[in-house]
């Protein structure tokens, strides 16, 4: 399958982000629309905040965006993505369920803009999140289990993020394309090293996408993964320049952005809220200023799961890459 | 690059363990932990001069457990683990902080599914193991003895 390209450029017309106490020390700290301290946010347990995490979310767009939109597409890491749906019994809407591990957050603006482009609805919503300690519970070990964590590792942010998109021309920035990965498995069983699962994936999308749309790198102000870490970025730097493209200094990883070097979190963040927070975050806000006017998103995802890593499977990475540019029409 | 030479690739841009410091924190606060596991068991020898040896290292081991079980419980078992890795795992506190840290982990699916259930999902494994080699062993240690 080729590059989708989105003739009614759906606008993104509502953006809102809800982020830890951890990422809100880190360096995008301040982008975030809200700051949320309280590991538990005020639940009884990790899951229930990550749920609430997901409501404060959609909700916010949707208010940022002023428009009620009919469909939801939404996910998370959690098993039976039971953050989002169970998110979904307050929202109130239609939903679809989406699962692309941490490249949730594309994924859902890809199905969001295709349902608009369809004609199927007017106004969509994209949501993903996920939350470090309900993370490190289904993936890890016990929160205060004393062992130290691998140097290759990366920390799970806790947050969220959503986006709505409309037909109306209500707003300049629209998602004009978007491509949509494969799965790509080159044997990484490392499960402490998923940047280095994900790279192929990503080099693999980015290099389609590029055939595809006849641009190159430059063409756009800025290039972002999801959460690749330092050593994934590093290998989809040296494997891109295997296949010709440089990605230079307009390169970005939203795991090595989100956190400063300091907070010890090794390689950098991940999870579905990673991408998610950085894009409804940072990325919307560069548009605001008119710093940036075209941006290739890519979000990617390992696509484990304890059970298959515990017989022995290696891990299959997969990224889904969405263009969003600033429209004068 | 083929999946052949991905894999070297990427154990050559992989940051490694700082094994030389990690050993001597391990070593520091590995022997703290045994250093106080002696100084129990010469307070306990003083308190109780009725008891014998192995009555006083049943009662350090005991003690031990239970200040891993507290400093797990109030959030400063898993710094130390951070700070000093083998050093205050392989240490009879260590089993402690496993079984704890799991019983508290798994405490919201309720007492018998949550905690019961998974309370021995780190420490299960080592026990298994334990037992099965102590078997192992005594088997050898029996054969050996019939020849002697």
């Amino acid at each position: 399958m080729s590059t989708i390209y989105f003739q009614k450029q759906p606008r993104i017309v509502g953006w809102y982000s809800v982020a830890g106490k951890k990422e809100s020390e880190g360096p995008l700290g301040k982008t975030f629309s809200r700051i949320e301290k309280d590991e538990y946010f005020g639940e009884k347990t990790h899951e229930c905040a990550e749920r609430k995490l997901f409501v404060t979310a959609i909700e916010g767009a949707i208010q940022a965006a002023g428009i009620e939109p009919e469909i939801v597409f939404a996910g998370d890491l959690l098993n039976q993505i039971v953050s989002a749906s169970f998110a979904m019994r307050d929202v109130g809407l239609p939903f679809v369920g989406m699962y692309g591990a941490c490249s949730t957050m594309a994924l859902s603006l890809i199905n969001a803009a295709t349902f608009i482009e369809a004609g199927a609805a007017h106004t969509t919503v994209a949501a993903a999140g996920s939350h470090f300690a309900t993370a490190e519970r289904q993936y890890r070990t016990p929160l205060e289990f004393g062992n130290q964590r691998p140097p290759t590792s990366q920390w799970t942010v806790t947050g969220a993020g959503a986006t709505v998109l409309s037909d109306t021309k209500k707003s300049p920035y629209a998602v004009t394309c978007a491509t949509v990965g494969r799965v790509i498995d080159y044997g990484v069983k490392d499960v402490n090293n998923m940047g280095a699962a994900m790279a192929p994936a990503a080099a693999d999308t980015l290099e389609r996408h590029f055939i595809n749309t006849k641009t190159k790198p430059a063409d756009y102000d800025a290039i972002f993964s999801g959460d690749l870490g330092q050593i994934g970025e590093e290998a989809l730097r040296d494997l891109l320049k295997e296949r010709g493209y440089d990605l230079g200094d307009r390169y970005y990883d939203c795991g090595k952005l989100v956190y400063a070097v300091q907070q010890k979190v090794d390689m950098g963040g991940s999870g579905c809220g990673c991408s998610a927070v950085t894009l409804n975050g940072f990325i919307m806000d560069k548009f605001k200023r008119g710093d940036y006017h075209k941006v290739l998103f890519m979000a990617t995802g390992a696509l484990l799961s304890p059970t298959t890593c515990f017989q022995g499977e290696t891990i299959p990475g997969i990224a889904n890459a969405v263009v969003i540019e600033e429209v004068t029409e | 690059m083929d999946r052949q030479q991905y894999a070297e690739y990427i154990k050559k841009i992989s940051p490694k363990s700082k094994i030389g410091w990690s050993l001597v924190r391990a070593f520091i606060v590995g022997g703290l932990i045994c250093l106080l596991g002696e100084g129990l068991g010469a307070l306990y020898q003083m308190w109780l001069p009725g008891y014998d040896q192995t009555q006083i290292g049943s009662l350090v081991s005991c003690s031990l457990i239970l200040i891993a079980a507290i400093l797990t419980g109030i959030g400063v078992y898993d710094k130390i683990g951070y700070f000093s890795g083998g050093g205050s795992i392989v240490p009879i506190t260590g089993f402690s902080n496993s079984i704890t840290s799991a019983a508290m982990e798994f405490r919201k699916e309720g007492i018998i599914f949550g905690t019961c259930a998974n309370m021995f999902k780190i420490a299960g494994p080592v026990i298994v193991v334990g037992v099965a080699v102590a078997m192992l062993c005594g088997l050898g240690y029996f054969i050996v003895g019939l020849f002697l």
